[in-house]
């Protein structure tokens, strides 16, 4: 009986120094040497101001903003300690009635557009803090930010070119713009006319 | 996606060099990449097609450079349309259970792929070790069922195929289908059961269909709009995740044995080559034959039912939005419940 507890015993602790301690510190310390931007949560600073991550999604609500995914978290949109989607069925009048709403305040504040909705604009993201959104729904709302921004199209074509991201080795996932980023480029890019509310930004 | 498949599908050349035989982990290889393939297409071609109630909101779901268009409820911009439904794919073939996209806004046919994939077993690369041993009670099958065709014993790998493990096989193919049907039934007729539904319609049966179908066969991918955090989901879902474990590990453990201790013959002229293109076919055709017959009466009351409805939304919405462009698409009639 010894002769097993003994062993059984020494791995134990073996095991719960290496998974427990060594295993960690080796993991955090590489994260720190190689990689601290993304150890630290990949921050994105306006001056010393830290604004959020560019990985977690921020609500956008006013015209003078580009908007990112709808969110479905609860209480409210993109709220970080509760990631979750809607789980809404493809055929769920509740899906419908949302999508409709969505497509209301888009249209509400920029009556003159046109364009075909973009599907990714009006429908919400798998995490609820979905940070990016396609191209197409960039482009959709140039009208109405450069109306709300008193900015020339133009300027706002090339600000989301530069803040296109590709497909991860022209290959994997989808071409997106990052909201956040975006959004900060856009203010620097206002920053010499009047300055409009910051309400997005401020959260 | 790549860590999911790479242990579960390495074990498929691991057997045929145990075997000394690599040609026959190629075939069990094989039948797992053909399946897995065509599941894929299906769940992405699906999720691309979009829906008819996005479509009839007027939205632009066409993929261009510059956005994945289709079903985008529930995914994510960076992933879009073919890396979700591949994950949605791959998670559901592995026994993985992560994902990358919520499954419960899936389209139709595209949640009805991944229910599919769970209820065969999860034979295709399936879990590490599982996957494996799943498909190999298949290919027992298989060669049981040319041997009927052909009138003579069935042989797999030199090993006579007989009472015993046809007994076996049949169990644990009866073993899963009865904890994900059974589950179901009973969560549908009890109000406990009927409580955690989140969707209206043949969704919602589809919601406890994937929880039970998900529980049985060691996944963790949910239909997640069901609230399942109910002492009654918790207490069933648990039997099924037991039983759905070891009742199936005992029997091929006893098939293991059985073979182990039987003599190992020559092959002859009546024996099936289990390492070609017809083997696999067969395996193929074990897997789909008794995959479909188990669960098709199941599928059909779940996705079948979503699917043609909203084939019916469209048309009558088209008709619909003639006379008022507001219009939403109309519930789904609760036909499954």
């Amino acid at each position: 009986m010894k002769a097993l507890i003994r062993p059984a015993l020494i791995v134990f602790a073996a095991l719960t120094l290496f998974t427990g301690t060594f295993y960690p510190a080796v993991v955090y310390g590489i994260g720190q040497a190689l990689f601290s931007q993304q150890a630290a949560g990949s921050l994105l600073k306006s001056g010393d101001h830290t604004i959020g991550s560019s990985l977690i999604g921020q609500h956008f609500s006013s015209p003078g903003y580009f908007w990112g995914r709808p969110s479905a978290t609860s209480p409210m949109p993109y709220n970080a300690a509760a990631s979750s989607g809607s789980n809404l069925g493809p055929l769920n009048p509740a899906l419908a009635e949302a999508i409709a709403s969505r497509k209301a305040a888009l249209l509400a504040l920029d009556p003159g557009n046109t364009l075909p909705i973009p599907v990714d604009l009006v429908t919400a993201s798998a995490s609820g803090l979905d940070p990016e959104i396609s191209p197409a729904a960039a482009l959709y709302q140039v009208d109405r930010v450069a109306q709300a921004r008193g900015l020339k199209e133009t300027q706002l074509l090339a600000l989301i070119q530069s803040h296109t991201q590709g497909r991860q080795w022209g290959l994997l996932g989808e071409p997106r713009v990052n909201v956040l980023a975006l959004n900060l480029a856009l203010d620097q890019l206002a920053a010499q006319p009047a300055m409009p509310s910051r309400d997005g930004i401020e959260q | 996606m790549l860590a999911i498949f790479l242990i579960p599908a390495a074990l498929c050349y691991t057997f045929g060099l145990m075997l000394g035989d690599r040609r026959q982990g190629w075939a069990i290889f094989a039948a797992m990449g053909i399946l897995f393939v065509l599941m894929a297409s299906v769940v992405i071609s699906a999720e691309q097609a979009g829906t008819p109630l996005l479509a009839s909101a007027g939205l632009d779901q066409t993929a261009s450079p510059l956005q994945a268009g289709g079903n985008m409820e529930g995914k994510e911009t960076r992933f879009g349309i073919v890396n979700s439904a591949l994950f949605a794919t791959v998670t559901t073939a592995a026994s993985c259970g992560a994902v990358n996209a919520m499954h419960d806004s899936l389209t139709p046919i595209g949640g009805l792929v991944p229910m599919w994939l769970m209820q065969l077993g999860e034979v295709v690369f399936g879990g590490v070790g599982s996957g494996l041993y799943g498909m190999l009670v298949y290919a027992i099958i298989a060669v049981f069922v040319a041997g009927l065709m052909i009138g003579r014993t069935p042989e797999y790998l030199g090993k006579k195929i007989e009472i015993l493990e046809m007994k076996m096989s049949a169990l644990i193919l009866l073993v899963t289908p009865m904890l994900v049907l059974l589950g179901t039934a009973v969560a549908v007729l009890l109000s406990a059961g009927v409580a955690g539904i989140a969707n209206p319609g043949a969704h919602g049966y589809s919601e406890i269909l994937y929880a039970f179908s998900s529980a049985a066969n060691n996944n963790g991918s949910a239909f997640a709009g069901l609230s399942a955090n109910t002492p009654f989901y918790n207490t069933m879902l648990a039997v099924a995740m037991w039983l759905g474990r070891f009742a199936i590990i005992i029997p091929v453990l006893a098939i293991a044995g059985s073979l182990a201790a039987k003599k190992r013959i020559a092959a002859h002229a009546g024996t099936l080559p289990t390492h070609g293109p017809l083997f696999v076919t067969l395996l193929i055709g074990a897997v789909v034959l008794v995959g479909a017959l188990t669960f098709v009466p199941a599928l059909a009351l779940g996705p079948v039912v979503e699917h043609i409805t909203a084939q019916q939304v469209d048309t009558e919405h088209v008709t619909a939005q003639q006379v008022d462009t507001r219009q939403v698409a109309a519930p789904a009639p609760s036909t499954a419940q």
